[in-house]
């Protein structure tokens, strides 16, 4: 971040100094700094991010899912990016969940933009936030029986039967 | 004797009479003063906008009262895409249009989902209502829209006026699950 008071050295510091252990991994892809912290402790981590008086982390730009299916017990990650408007500087903050228990505990307490993030998130992906006031689907039809962004279920309308696919390279 | 004059009037020694069927009469009435109901969700909604502006001008074949009711329209023209989440509402639509009434699909998503082929698109509203005319193109050009009106208005002037009782009309509709209005 090139107009920000806090260098992306000085913030990692600050994390680990509160966090330690609990700072998983650590990088700066296209200079922003991305922390991986466990599920459990993201909740936590983001409110000490939001209550710190340097960082001043007080808007939640976006948050959304990921899935990557061939990675055991990773399968899933909820991907949080947090802004402090005070000192122009973002922090990435990735956290990831097991298929077998998709559940992360919600921000909705600390962010209530984080409502209808985590509405889309649990839409497409199946991702349960714990503690959401009203977790249902917000995009797509309500009698929709799947999660249709998890990659086991094909992106194109099943339904269509005037496609060849040796047409479209599948 | 009566001469016939372009095949559809005839006229009695061009003394001020003119001989012509009921069916033609109405289809004439209907078709130069259709009310269409535009239900535009994307571009092609824009390329409609211009057809119906001041350069296209639908004003010229008596469609410039644009029916926002439904129950007033004669003329569903869906321009645009239809996800399966909207679909329900473009069917209620449909269903609240009085006989009789035709559909104009414009563009390939309206008419078959077009590059949309994914799981949140319905691929072509022909699934849920039944379409008179399909207006190809992503998104058409007001040339190709109002080419497919003049052919809703060919339908609509030799439309027999008993389609809309005839039992085929009626399983057509029940092809779609729709009740008709006409007893």
């Amino acid at each position: 971040m090139s107009n920000s008071t806090i260098t992306n050295e000085f913030a990692l510091a600050r994390l680990t100094a509160k966090f330690g252990d609990k700072i998983i991994s650590a990088e700066t892809p296209f200079d922003l700094l991305t922390i991986e912290v466990p599920s459990a402790d993201a909740h936590e981590v983001i409110q000490w991010l939001k209550e710190d008086e340097v960082l001043k982390m007080t808007y939640l730009t976006n948050l959304g899912g990921v899935h990557y299916p061939t990675e055991a017990d990773r399968e899933f990650a909820v991907v949080y990016h947090i802004h402090s408007l005070v000192n122009n500087y973002r922090i990435r903050l990735k956290s990831f969940i097991p298929l077998s228990n998709p559940s992360i505990a919600t921000i909705t307490d600390l962010f209530v933009g984080a409502n209808w993030m985590e509405r889309e998130t649990f839409d497409f992906y199946g991702i349960i936030f714990t503690g959401h006031p009203n977790l249902t689907r917000i995009l797509n039809e309500e009698d929709m029986d799947y999660h249709p962004m998890r990659k086991e279920y094909q992106l194109e309308d099943d339904t269509r039967q005037d496609k060849d696919n040796r047409f479209f390279g599948r | 004797m009566g001469k016939i004059t372009d095949g559809k009037v005839e006229t009695i020694d061009y003394q001020g009479f003119q001989l012509t069927t009921l069916d033609k009469a109405i289809g004439a009435a209907r078709a130069n003063s259709m009310w269409p109901l535009p239900f535009a969700t994307s571009c092609c909604g824009i390329e409609y906008m211009a057809t119906m502006g001041s350069n296209y001008d639908l004003a010229r074949f008596g469609m410039e009262r644009m029916s926002f009711s439904p129950r007033q329209a004669d003329l569903l023209i869906v321009a645009g895409t239809i996800s399966k989440k909207l679909a329900p509402i473009l069917r209620q639509v449909y269903e609240q249009m009085a006989e009789p009434k035709w559909v104009l699909s414009v563009g390939a998503c309206a008419s078959s989902g077009g590059i949309f082929d994914t799981y949140s698109v319905l691929q072509g509203i022909d699934r849920i209502i039944p379409v008179d005319v399909y207006v190809p193109g992503c998104p058409p050009r007001p040339e190709q829209i109002i080419d497919g009106i003049m052919n809703i208005h060919a339908l609509v002037k030799e439309e027999s006026l008993r389609r809309r009782y005839s039992d085929k009309y009626k399983s057509m509709l029940n092809g779609y699950n729709i009740e008709t209005d006409v007893k």
